[in-house]
């Protein structure tokens, strides 16, 4: 992929000395965009029905998972393939430590109780915590090794959650406790809430729940990247050897990178747990991993803003099959003949991703790149400041540069 | 002890089922630096073709196809994809085979759906006893018949050209190229090969004692990969003695599951996943593998 990158690196230098005129109005039509994008999804809950809105809470938990993901292998260039592992330890901790002691049918179920703001820290930390004790096997691993032995903590996470039926639920799982903060909770009543004589129900307010944690995800990662460790997490992936010529403490960063990156998925982990309304085994397979994946490699590896895409494309498209089954020509319900509409996403991610590695390594996040530039350089990008040296390319995600000192 | 005993058939029986896949996995990083993550449903794919090609065709017309059929598979996928991304990073070619992996899967899984095809084999599902100790004649048979294959394997891997060109390229691809030797060739029979030696896999893992083919198969390849894993990705012979070691690890803690029932049901699935971590965590390039060094 260097080589592309390479090409890439330098296609964007053409633009930007062609662009660097008006960076000035570039930065206020971005901004414009970045606002009007927010009135309107501050405002969707009035106008859109509650189906649109549970979808739209399931993106939000996908694109915080996702960025965490994408921070882990994009930036770094670590494959895990254990990001539904850390997505269970999150949810099963919120549900546990948020949950109420008691039976449901044979199961005899034991929860703390606690309010659910510190259920969903203490699963977070939790994840994290899971993150930081594999990270010191993760730092001696390389490459691809490090992918397989990730491989086998989702196994041993579904098995557990099988087995230690008291806090998991076992096979047949447990429901996860509405949320709360403070007093209001982000259920259907207590208190009932009318804004501007619209009903705001449980879908509503988690839409907005999922709107904040989500974009203080995308901020953190953003910002994240644009710092100094940033930059030591990028310079990690593309040499380590060069990294630590450069003073980067790779065994450190590696562990601190497992840390944020599982922490997002613990996140991402209560919000699935919020969205669904349970947990089951079943939700934290192999595929829940492959998927993650599959948002990141499509949205493109290292951009944030593709990790977004991605997890919207990714986590949004077997829903919207489902529901509009009948409008889709070849995907019909099961036993008529036509593809279920999982198997139709499935299909189509599985090509996208065969497709997306062959032609367009940056992703979906490449594919906006290039059209915002042909558009005369109008695209809603969040650029660097308008004082950067022009010889630095321009990409929203600094990944795409090769790193400072790597000897390409 | 006669329990030990059995296990421990039991065990290498499986232990060289999982020795043929892992070897797939290690010929085609060899060739091609890439992590088949596509090899389960490769299984399921030779599993499947034999389950629904023995009615019409007969039972061994039907192997004979399903070879031709999963190897044909691995083949295209190396010509049309893997073969395009000579040079990409190790992570993307791993990924790539997931996104095949994917449509794979998915089209079996919706052919197969809830049934459980029988394959009818020939040697049917009565068990052997040697003594006291017993073993179906399904897992016996795969044991001589994978011993073969396996003692071809490393006699080509060895003194046939292909194995010289293969482990030549493997050492050093620029000079193995300079010197004539054709790595699209030996990438591409390195994944045919692979492909064969799943479904010979598939064909005797889904014979007594497994009921026949369901979309669980494919977790068995899954299993493989710590085999591979642990015996070094880069070792033909790491391989064979992962898959033992995985087979055998996982068949005692299915035959003393009421031993270790405290660890909960089902622990053996993730007994190789465990014996992996293990290792990794000693010897992080698994038993035989190339200790990676870095210059500077």
């Amino acid at each position: 992929m260097s080589e592309a990158t390479a090409t890439r690196g330098r296609g964007a230098s053409r633009a930007e000395t062609r662009r660097s005129g008006a960076p000035q109005r570039r930065r206020l039509i971005t901004l414009l965009l970045v606002v009007a994008a927010l009135v309107v999804m501050l405002l969707l809950p009035l106008y859109v029905p509650e189906f649109w809105l549970r979808t739209g809470f399931a993106v939000f938990g996908a694109v915080v998972g996702a960025i965490g993901l994408n921070l882990l292998v994009g930036t770094t260039g670590q494959l895990s393939l254990a990001h539904a592992f850390f997505l269970a330890v999150g949810a099963v901790s919120y549900v546990y430590v948020s949950g109420e002691s008691g039976g449901i049918g044979i199961a005899d179920l034991s929860g703390l109780g606690l309010p659910p703001v510190i259920g969903m820290l203490v699963g977070v930390l939790l994840a994290g915590l899971a993150g930081l004790l594999f990270s010191p096997l993760a730092a001696r691993l390389r490459g691809i090794y490090l992918g397989v032995a990730s491989l086998a903590l989702v196994f041993i996470g579904v098995h557990v959650l099988n087995a230690w039926t008291s806090v998991t639920g076992g096979f047949n799982g447990r429901s996860a406790p509405e949320f709360s903060l403070f007093g209001f909770t982000f259920g259907n009543t207590d208190p009932d809430l009318f804004v501007l004589g619209v009903p705001f129900r449980e879908a509503e307010r988690l839409w907005y729940l999922g709107l904040v944690l989500a974009l203080g995800a995308y901020l953190f990662a953003r910002n994240l990247l644009r710092s100094r460790p940033g930059r030591a997490l990028q310079t990690l992936r593309d040499s380590e050897v060069a990294a630590s010529v450069m003073g980067v403490n790779v065994q450190g960063y590696k562990a601190r990178i497992f840390l944020v990156s599982s922490m997002y998925g613990g996140l991402s982990g209560v919000m699935y747990a919020l969205s669904i309304g349970s947990i089951a085994p079943e939700s934290f397979g192999l595929e829940v991993s492959i998927l993650y994946l599959a948002m990141i490699v499509l949205g493109g590896l290292g951009s944030v803003n593709g990790a977004v895409l991605g997890a919207l494309f990714v986590s949004a498209l077997p829903l919207v099959f489902q529901r509009y089954a009948d409008a889709i020509p070849f995907v019909g319900g099961q036993g008529e003949g036509g593809l279920a509409a999982g198997e139709a996403a499935r299909f189509l991610f599985g090509a996208a991703i065969v497709l997306v590695i062959l032609f367009e390594p940056a992703g979906l996040a490449g594919i906006a790149r290039r059209l915002t530039r042909r558009g005369g350089g109008a695209g809603g990008r969040a650029t660097s400041p308008p004082g950067d040296a022009p010889s630095r390319p321009t990409s929203p995600d600094p990944s795409e540069k090769p790193a400072q000192g790597s000897p390409t | 002890m006669t329990q030990f005993l059995s296990l421990l058939l039991n065990g290498i029986s499986l232990g060289v089922l999982y020795a043929l896949i892992a070897m797939g996995f290690v010929i085609i990083f060899k060739a091609s630096e890439v992590v088949s993550f596509m090899h389960g449903s490769l299984l399921l794919l030779g599993a499947y073709a034999i389950a629904r090609l023995s009615g019409p065709l007969g039972f061994f017309p039907a192997i004979l196809v399903a070879l031709l059929i999963t190897g044909a598979a691995a083949i295209v996928v190396e010509r049309l994809i893997i073969n395009r991304l000579r040079g990409a990073p190790v992570i993307s070619l791993a990924i790539v085979t997931i996104g095949v992996d994917i449509i794979l899967l998915t089209e079996l899984i919706r052919r197969i759906g809830s049934d459980i095809l029988n394959v009818p084999h020939p040697w049917g599902g009565d068990s052997f006893q040697l003594g006291a100790v017993g073993i179906s004649q399904n897992r016996l048979i795969a044991i001589g018949v994978a011993g073969v294959l396996i003692a071809l394997f490393f006699a080509a891997f060895k003194y046939s050209n292909w194995g010289i060109a293969m482990r030549a390229s493997a050492e050093d691809g620029e000079t193995a190229a300079l010197m004539g030797i054709r790595q699209g060739q030996v990438s591409a029979l390195a994944w045919v090969i692979a492909g064969v030696l799943a479904a010979v896999a598939a064909l005797f893992l889904v014979g007594s004692p497994t009921p026949g083919v369901t979309p669980s198969a494919y977790a068995v390849a899954l299993r493989a990969f710590p085999a591979a894993i642990l015996g070094g990705l880069d070792s033909v012979g790491g391989a064979l003695v992962g898959g033992l070691l995985i087979g055998v690890a996982e068949a005692l803690a299915a035959g003393y599951q009421d031993q270790l029932l405290f660890l909960g049901r089902g622990f053996s699935a993730v007994v190789p996943f465990i014996v992996m971590i293990v290792v990794l965590m000693f010897r992080p390039s698994g038993l035989f593998g190339t200790k990676e060094l870095t210059r500077v």
